[in-house]
């Protein structure tokens, strides 16, 4: 098949757009940067498209809450050609605002679901909004865009990244679908090696573990998300919705530390979207 | 009818607002434990049905899994009580009508897609406050919950039924009769109506209308004022200076001129065909040669005045104001980058410390932090380098400097107005908002400014200056207009009467859009609404621009044409209201001659105070306490410094990310490995001893920064941004001539051009003591330098974190006996010493020969030595790679004079590894008391810390052979800075602390306890 092709859809105020498009590009694929009103011209034109990808930002000033009017934008006037593409098995990524669009849309939930999402995006523990480099395990469940990844670092930069649920249960079903696909660590678990051994995750397997168990400390866990969740799969695999910035990561200058790695290793972020454009292969 | 949702967070999440509220209630002083529940709301007017308010709260407005929300009429009784149900006393907090609420004009448009037509919306806050008096809630209102100038505070309830919605404007034609007045009566009207003109000017203005035989207008005084203003001219720096200092006297027709735009003509003549520079101190923003495509452009503004009276939306403007200076440069570049520097008082000041009319600086701190984050953060450029310093003397009147750089392919720099080119404005619409910003920021701040000059503040709306930057950029590709500028300050008044300078303009004041009803046809013209660009577009041109503009949501609107008669015609509906010849306008005001007088302050000899006989190592963490030095995490994490996906050095490094960085660099292409190289200097500090010695610093410190993270010194570009007290005052211009006289031959001296520069005079705030005298508080003379450097391949890059055990550390040029103005002297109240000062010849052989190092990868970790010394920086490069050090001061290059022979050691002198030995094989000074102190503690120019690992000693030796340099220690494992002293001194000290053979050991401290003393003052909650 030729190169898939990536649809980077914008809004006013998205900001992330041209370097995800540059991410998209490296790892094969053919990516397009529209403005919202173009899709909305013709939400059919998404049949051109294998992939979709909402990249980060603060779409309309994150104002109201963050990605919140372009998941309006997305259920008043986008819902059925969405859940027409998402059925058709192809791709969608949304990245830290794109994140916040997504699950705010309803878009890891079942088509048939139309119950306001139980759970949400909000305001960070602190109340700031912070940039720094975070440690994350990838449990890659059936998420298309993850297999091969059991660890990551990346960068996240938001100010409403703490992931809550409404209820208990609600956390313990995305865990026992397998769509708690991200989590943050610590490095301490990675030097340690108990990401494969971690009790949690045993405990989750067995179906032991109390939600919402603590999440661990900042800086480790940077905003206080319940299960210390940084990114969500849909129960299809197809969706992937994460707060940290995988775009961030495609070359190796982009590490906070490698002028201290004698190695210089790829950018890990691109395999993201190796995943992605692979799938299509 | 007006309705009223109310939206609280749920019982399990934090109450941040509230939160705030309490910590800074303690924070200043005024309650403790406060009791305070605290919502957010909407009020939103229209003729809408129960179901539709329904049914917009429930799908957009709030979330219901972290927020509970309430809908009623204003003032029903479950809107007033509080969520607690507790006894209770409400605030209400609401923009002032006609102040940008960004959030407010989201919400009308996002109700609209829902087909529910709404006539206005607005934001709100809500307190209750339990067991507190009034007079200390409406303490807490005017200090913490909301600013004057911008907001309006309510006690109870609303005592309104319906929100204002502005009022038709009658059109009347003023006229203002100059004739005859007195020179009294000219200065009256001249500060009654905020023009702020000098008596000169008034007087010419008042002549020319005398010829013209008729009254001016309200709208050409206005325009004529905007354009003669200190902001929009450099009236004072670009004008007539007799200056007198103690070599003599010197007489300038343009002093900027003759100084530092004549310096980078030399160095551009001296370049020949290597010139890299491509417009200089023309356009919005200074423009030199990237690679074989692109060019890159660079600016840095000030935003004091608004800052000092709304420090969010005086950052948040400064900051979207600068953006658009490269967006304003040739046809337009696009942002890459962000820098910010302020300066403030210190955040602990008591608050019942204050002058009347002064906020608190920590307040003016965390609101500009703020404002230049969402501006910053929303635009999507990251911000990846700054400082903060601290003074006393900044307390009326901080410093916001902002600054941006973008990138341009070669063939879009110039632009060309074309005789019939429509005049197009794109972007924001125009309200009251910032009338008088450009007269007013050339005034004297004094504790009334806040109610004369409201109208002066705004508050910014980044994501519609997105919008502009997403259409502009496509039209500029399609070549849709033949100029653009930005509006800034003066509004349309500048942006026109400049594109049109040459030419000629007719505006339609009507036909501009406008954010409500009411503004008369003065207001329109000289407003400094936000996110406004103007564009010269010709009919062919314009169909296309207005469907791209459509296509994005931008508003874009011809509000009239450039014509070729020499004059600006200004018309309202037809009715001519103001014309004024291009050539008055511009070339029209008198020229200001003023006075400069430099008298060299008395430079006192520098002794070890007594005070200082405590342990080193507590003098180094106080040091590292000391706020300028202190850890600026806090503000960097707070803004997104990798956004655009070009980050290569960021501003916080090290082996856990939270070192200080020396520069930044970024790569603004992606498919290149070509970085830019963005530093910066300022030593406010040592302007009191020498202007010319601080602008040589803040110029050689903004070079170091830069060659120190693998900058090339021969690419580096400059910007000059002088903050001055009152120029009217001979000896404060006097200190403004050195400082140039200096910028012009340092830059001579490096061959680094200065590519654009700003000033800011008037840095003075003037109020009443409690026993009624005036008391004025002047700023230091503050001259900051920005630096945009290039490096070739950014793998060459290195970082200041040290990086394994058994690499060696070098110094890098010699430490002088310079103590005046350094963080030691700040720490024991001294002022004695001179200050450092700058070689040219050796700082630039030094940069040069470093630069080489670095490239070859002889350098592990590099890191300036500046404000504090060198014991700061080694103890910085320790905690930041997480490594000890062992370093002797013994080894240590130096140029201190000894006892015995007073000679001070020239930086030409080639003896460099052994300098200042004696024949035993033991420094000499070790003969001087204070020389471990100096040694440790003296900030000279032009000097850096290398690690170097072993196997590169040699090369690394041989490509510094040419300027001074040592190896004075080692990168070890044990985790704690180690400084060995010189011989002489152990008598003093305990055994224990003599190092092999005879040394004492003066510092030998925990990384820890080091980097907590760094980080601890300026982390807030």
């Amino acid at each position: 098949m030729a190169q898939p092709r990536v649809l980077i859809l914008r809004a006013p105020g998205s900001n992330c757009d041209q370097e995800t498009a540059f991410a998209f590009e490296k790892a094969g694929g053919a990516a397009t940067v529209w403005h919202i009103n173009r899709l909305l011209e013709s939400p059919q034109s998404l049949d051109d498209f294998q992939i979709l990808c909402v990249p980060g930002g603060f779409s309309y000033g994150d104002d109201i809450a963050a990605g919140k009017i372009f998941a309006d934008q997305f259920q008043l006037r986008l819902k059925d050609a969405l859940f027409k593409f998402r059925s058709q098995q192809k791709l969608i990524l949304g990245v830290c605002n794109g994140f916040q669009v997504l699950l705010k849309a309803g878009l890891f939930q079942d088509a048939q679901d139309s119950t306001p999402p139980d759970t949400t995006l909000t305001w960070n523990e602190n109340g700031l909004y912070e940039d720094r480099w975070v440690h994350l395990r990838v449990d890659p469940g059936p998420s298309v865009w993850l297999q091969g990844l059991e660890r990551l670092e990346l960068p996240i930069a938001h100010a409403e990244g703490k992931f809550v649920a409404k209820e208990p249960s609600a956390i313990h079903r995305l865990f026992s679908r397998s769509q708690a696909v991200l989590r943050y660590t610590s490095p301490h678990k990675i030097q340690t090696g108990k990401l494969k051994s971690d009790p949690e995750v045993q405990a989750l397997n067995e179906g032991n573990l109390d939600f919402p168990f603590t999440p661990l400390p900042y800086p480790s866990n940077p905003n206080g998300s319940q299960g210390d969740i940084a990114g969500l799969c849909d129960p299809s695999g197809t969706v992937l919705g994460l707060m940290p910035h995988p775009e961030r990561y495609i070359d190796f200058t982009h590490h906070p530390r490698w002028t201290r790695m004698p190695n210089h290793r790829k950018g890990e972020g691109l395999k993201i979207f190796h995943n992605g454009v692979e799938a299509f292969h | 009818m007006l309705w009223e949702i109310d939206i609280q967070p749920r019982e399990s999440e934090p109450n941040l607002l509230a939160q705030r509220v309490i910590t800074e209630a303690t924070e200043l002083g005024i309650q403790e434990n406060l009791t305070v529940d605290a919502t957010r709301g909407y009020l939103i007017q229209g003729e809408l049905t129960p179901e539709e308010i329904q049914l917009i709260t429930e799908t957009l407005l709030y979330d219901s899994v972290v927020e509970t929300v309430q809908v009623g009429k204003p003032n029903e009784d479950h809107l007033l009580k509080s969520p607690s149900g507790n006894e209770s006393q409400l605030v209400y907090v609401l923009a002032k009508p006609g102040v940008m609420d960004p959030v407010a004009q989201s919400t009308h448009e996002a109700i609209a897609r829902h087909s529910i037509s709404v006539d206005e919306v607005r934001t709100l806050r809500k307190y209750w406050f339990e067991g507190i008096d009034q007079a200390t809630i409406e303490k807490i209102a005017q200090k913490i919950l909301a600013n004057d100038a911008i907001e309006q505070v309510y006690y109870g309830s609303l005592p309104f039924q319906q929100l204002d919605l502005g009022k038709d404007y009658q059109f009347e034609k003023l006229t203002v009769s100059l004739s005859g007045l007195s020179d009294e009566a000219l200065m009256e009207m001249s500060l009654k109506q905020q023009l702020y003109l000098q008596l000169a000017e008034m007087q010419t203005i008042q002549k020319k209308f005398d010829e013209l035989g008729r009254d001016p207008t309200d709208i050409e005084l206005e325009t004529i004022a905007q354009t003669w203003s200190e902001h929009c001219s450099h009236k004072t720096l670009a004008g007539r200076i007799h200056y007198q200092d103690e070599k003599g006297e010197r007489q300038f027709e343009n002093m900027l001129k003759e100084t530092i735009f004549a310096a980078t003509q030399q160095i551009r003549k001296a370049k020949g065909e290597k010139d890299w520079c491509v417009s200089v101190f023309e356009d919005n923003a200074g423009i030199v040669r990237f690679d074989e495509e692109n060019d890159v452009v660079f600016k840095v503004e000030t935003h004091n005045h608004p800052s000092a009276i709304e420090p969010y939306g005086g950052a948040n403007t400064g900051l979207g104001g600068v953006i658009r200076d490269p967006l304003g440069t040739g046809l337009g570049a696009k942002p890459v980058c962000n820098t910010d520097v302020f300066c403030f008082a210190d955040p602990s000041t008591a608050a019942d410390s204050l002058p009347t009319g002064v906020l608190h600086p920590k307040r003016v701190l965390q609101g500009v932090v703020a404002g230049v984050r969402d501006y910053g953060n929303r635009m999507g450029i990251p911000t990846v380098n700054g400082a903060v310093y601290f003074d006393k003397r900044f307390l009326g009147n901080p410093l916001v400097y902002c600054g941006n750089v973008g990138i341009i392919p070669r063939d879009k720099t110039k632009k060309k107005v074309h005789p019939g080119d429509l005049i197009v404005a794109i972007g924001g619409k125009t309200g009251r908002d910032g009338i008088h910003g450009a007269t007013f920021s050339s005034a004297e701040l004094t504790e009334e400014s806040e109610t004369i000059s409201g109208g002066a503040v705004q508050i910014g709306n980044a994501i519609t200056e997105k919008m502009v930057l997403d259409v502009l950029l496509q039209a500029r590709d399609q070549n849709l207009y033949n100029a653009v500028t930005d509006c800034g300050a003066g509004g349309f008044s500048s942006a026109v009467g400049e594109m049109g300078e040459k030419l000629g303009a007719e505006v339609w004041l009507d036909k501009v859009p406008l954010k409500y009803e009411g503004l008369n046809y003065t207001e329109i013209w000289i407003s400094e609404a936000q996110e406004r660009m103007v564009l010269s577009v010709s009919e062919e041109q314009w169909s296309k621009l207005k469907d791209l503009c459509s296509s994005e949501n931008v508003d874009a609107t011809v509000i009239g044409k450039f014509v070729d008669t020499g004059k600006l015609t200004l018309n309202y509906e037809d009715k001519l209201v103001g014309e004024l010849e291009m050539s008055f306008l511009h070339d029209g005001r008198p020229p200001v001659i003023r006075d400069a007088v430099y008298q060299p302050a008395e430079i006192k000899p520098w002794s070890l105070p007594q005070t200082s006989h405590v342990e080193y190592s507590t003098i180094l963490k106080a040091l590292l306490s000391s706020l300028n030095i202190a850890s600026k995490e806090w503000i960097i994490r707070q803004y997104d410094h990798e956004v655009q996906g070009g980050s290569v050095i960021k501003p916080l490094v090290g082996v856990v990310d939270d070192g200080p960085s020396d520069a930044a660099v970024v790569r603004p292409r992606l498919d290149s490995r070509k970085g830019l190289v963005i530093s910066c200097g300022m030593n406010p500090n040592y302007g009191d001893y020498d202007p010319f010695d601080m602008a040589a610093s803040a110029i050689d410190e903004a070079i170091r920064n830069n060659v120190a993270v693998g900058g090339d010194p021969e690419k580096i570009a400059i910007l000059d941004n002088f903050c001055w007290g009152n120029t009217e005052k001979p000896e404060t211009l006097g200190t403004l001539v050195r400082a140039a006289l200096a910028c012009q031959q340092m830059a001579i001296a490096f061959q680094t051009p200065f590519i654009s520069g700003k000033d800011s005079l008037n840095n003075e705030f003037r109020y009443k003591k409690e026993d009624g005298t005036d008391e004025t508080i002047a700023i230091p003379s503050t001259l900051l330098i920005s630096a945009m450097g290039q490096v070739e391949d950014v793998a060459d890059c290195v970082t200041m974190d040290l990086k394994a055990p058994g690499n060696f550390i070098y110094q890098v040029g010699l430490t002088k006996e310079e103590m005046g103005g350094s963080h030691f002297n700040q720490l024991f109240n001294l002022d004695a010493g001179q200050v450092p000062q700058v070689d040219p010849s050796l700082a630039k052989r030094t940069f040069m020969m470093l630069h080489r190092a670095i490239k070859a990868g002889s350098v592990a970790s590099c890191h300036d030595l500046s404000e504090g010394g060198l014991a700061v920086a080694l103890a910085e490069m320790a905690f930041a790679g997480g490594l000890g050090v062992r370093a002797f001061l013994a080894q240590c290059p130096h140029a201190i004079s000894t006892p015995e022979e007073e000679t001070q050691l020239s930086g030409e002198n080639d003896k460099y590894n052994d300098q200042g030995y004696d024949g035993e094989g033991l420094p000499a000074i070790a003969n001087r008391e204070d020389a471990a102190c100096l040694l440790m503690f003296s900030e000279s120019n032009s000097r850096f810390l290398c690690e170097v690992p072993p196997d590169q000693t040699e090369a690394f030796e041989k490509q510094m052979e040419e300027v001074p340099h040592a190896l004075i220690g080692e990168v070890v494992d044990h985790g704690m800075l180690e400084i060995v002293g010189l011989p002489h001194l152990y008598s003093a000290l305990p055994e224990d602390h003599w190092e092999e053979p005879m040394s004492p050991v003066l510092i030998r401290t925990p990384l820890e306890e080091l980097k907590a003393a760094w980080q601890k003052p300026l982390k807030f909650n």
